[in-house]
């Protein structure tokens, strides 16, 4: 019998609480949600548009332009959390012939985006006749990261050589601006490499194809050193009127190592 | 908002309930993993020299293991400054006991299952108070009434246990499986050496908070504590993933 009663008062009690508090009750629940998550989130999350578990090319990448084409430079890092997924990528992914384009954020982000930019870059070529401009791969870049900013986690540098501007760099962060630039620095680990790259250009404000070169190996290994988000081997391509050149420099045999000694 | 420095002494008084100001909330300044293994004629440990400062490896010369007396080695992952207080508290307890004890010329009663012991007691009582040490720690050493090498393991909520492998953080995912395979109750000092070598290798590749800049410490009957100067440790990167254009135009992708 007391049974029978107890179960009667449940049974009205939350048809009660369904006609009048419904409403309220899911908006906190998801606003408490939200907020937890964000406090259990990591510092390097960039603001938990990173999925959780998702893979981040947490990342060091730059590119610079000298007379004759560009170089553009990047640490092979892809992190899950704290955890190494993969030690040995490659962030330099190749748009055209001799348009290039080094990716940071979200590693799905910036591969799906390099995808869209390489079919419409082949679409527009075969169209017209003519090898694409980097301005016109870096705008289209723009794009597709500016148009869809609320679902992307995407910083990008488009850089690589076309015959009508020569070497060009651009710069392509997270929301979709684009900015031409001499050199660009992107990445987690960027931050640690401003002052070291900004005195190197106030010093020597057109380098050579060997100076550009030994600044990118150099200011990516500093950034390695620093960065949690990156390690790992440093990636070049040259790129000039004659093609591609890819280089790599082994982890152990970095000009800075990463323990600094 | 005044500043106010804490009432000093023992941080275990269990009647003082600790304010905002004073709790460690979260950690800042973090070490990663402590490994540690016994072998035929002693116990040893491993631990980078990094403490990272969120996503920063900022501190790299940070020293993670250390000589609590002739018999103890602890090594700590977590806080970095909860792990300095923790050190000072238990150097103070040796002072303690060698002052207090019946003679100043005795040998002094030094005991690494004792020292586990009060970290246990000392980490269970802050996790009471919500305002723990956050720490992963390592005890290593030699015990009254036994001549085989003590291992033991606490964390920052008082958990303890004691094995003859230990690994705290990322090791415990990583290097713990590589242990428990070459892991014989007769492995040789060099063979114990190269076991947490080679774990450190492999944590530094695939932790994103790890250092290939090592100290191995190591505790026997015969010459105590003995810990290492930091060294840095080989890797290597000729796996063929490494050359293959993978991000080219027919490449796969570029990862």
């Amino acid at each position: 019998e007391l049974l029978s009663s107890h179960k009667k008062e449940t049974q009205e009690a939350p048809h009660k609480y369904k006609q009048t508090r419904t409403h309220t009750r899911t908006h906190t629940h998801a606003h408490i949600h939200k907020k937890q998550h964000k406090i259990m989130r990591g510092s390097d999350d960039y603001d938990g548009r990173l999925k959780k578990g998702e893979l981040s090319s947490g990342t060091t990448i730059m590119a610079l332009s000298f007379e004759g084409g560009v170089i553009l430079g990047a640490d092979s890092r892809v992190s899950t959390g704290t955890y190494v997924a993969s030690r040995t990528s490659d962030k330099i992914a190749q748009l055209h012939d001799t348009i290039w384009c080094c990716r940071s954020g979200s590693a799905a982000d910036t591969q799906a985006l390099t995808e869209y930019v390489r079919h419409f870059l082949a679409q527009q070529s075969i169209e017209t006749g003519r090898p694409p401009l980097v301005k016109t791969a870096a705008h289209m870049m723009r794009r597709l990261c500016y148009e869809n900013k609320g679902f992307l986690l995407a910083g990008v540098i488009v850089a690589g050589w076309d015959p009508v501007h020569g070497g060009s760099v651009y710069n392509v962060p997270i929301g979709g601006t684009c900015i031409k630039m001499p050199y660009a620095l992107g990445g987690s680990g960027s931050g640690y490499i401003y002052g070291l790259v900004d005195a190197a250009y106030a010093e020597n404000e057109s380098p050579s194809k060997e100076e550009g070169l030994k600044l990118v190996h150099s200011s990516v290994a500093h950034a390695m050193a620093r960065d949690g988000g990156s390690g790992g081997i440093i990636r070049t391509v040259t790129v000039t009127q004659d093609g591609n050149v890819k280089q790599v420099i082994l982890g152990n045999q970095l000009p800075y190592g990463p323990s600094g000694l | 908002m005044s500043l106010s420095l804490g009432s000093g002494g023992s941080p275990f008084v269990a009647s003082r309930m600790p304010s905002v100001s004073e709790r460690t909330t979260r950690p800042v300044v973090t070490g990663t993993s402590v490994l540690g293994v016994k072998y035929a004629g002693g116990v040893m440990l491993a631990a980078d020299t990094l403490a990272s400062y969120g996503t920063m490896a900022k501190y790299k010369d940070a020293r993670r293991l250390s000589a609590v007396n002739s018999k103890t080695l602890i090594g700590a992952g977590g806080e970095y400054s909860d792990f300095q207080e923790i050190l000072h508290v238990l150097h103070e307890e040796t002072l303690e006991n060698k002052c207090t004890a019946d003679s100043l010329y005795d040998e002094p009663h030094e005991d690494a299952r004792e020292t586990w012991n009060l970290l246990r007691a000392v980490m269970y009582g802050r996790r009471n108070k919500m305002d723990p040490l956050w720490n992963d720690l390592i005890v290593a050493g030699y015990s009254r009434g036994s001549d085989k090498p003590f291992l033991g393991f606490v964390d920052k909520i008082g958990t303890t246990y004691e094995d003859n492998i230990i690994a705290t953080g990322f090791g415990s995912y990583l290097a713990i499986p590589l242990m428990r395979e070459k892991y014989r109750p007769d492995l040789q000092e060099g063979e114990a050496r190269a076991l947490l070598e080679d774990c450190m290798r492999i944590l530094f590749y695939r932790d994103c908070r790890a250092l290939n800049r090592i100290q191995i410490a190591k505790v026997t009957p015969e010459d105590g504590v003995l810990i290492s100067e930091p060294y840095e440790l080989d890797t290597d990167w000729t796996s063929a993933n490494v050359v293959s254009a993978q991000a080219d135009l027919d490449g796969d992708g570029g990862w």
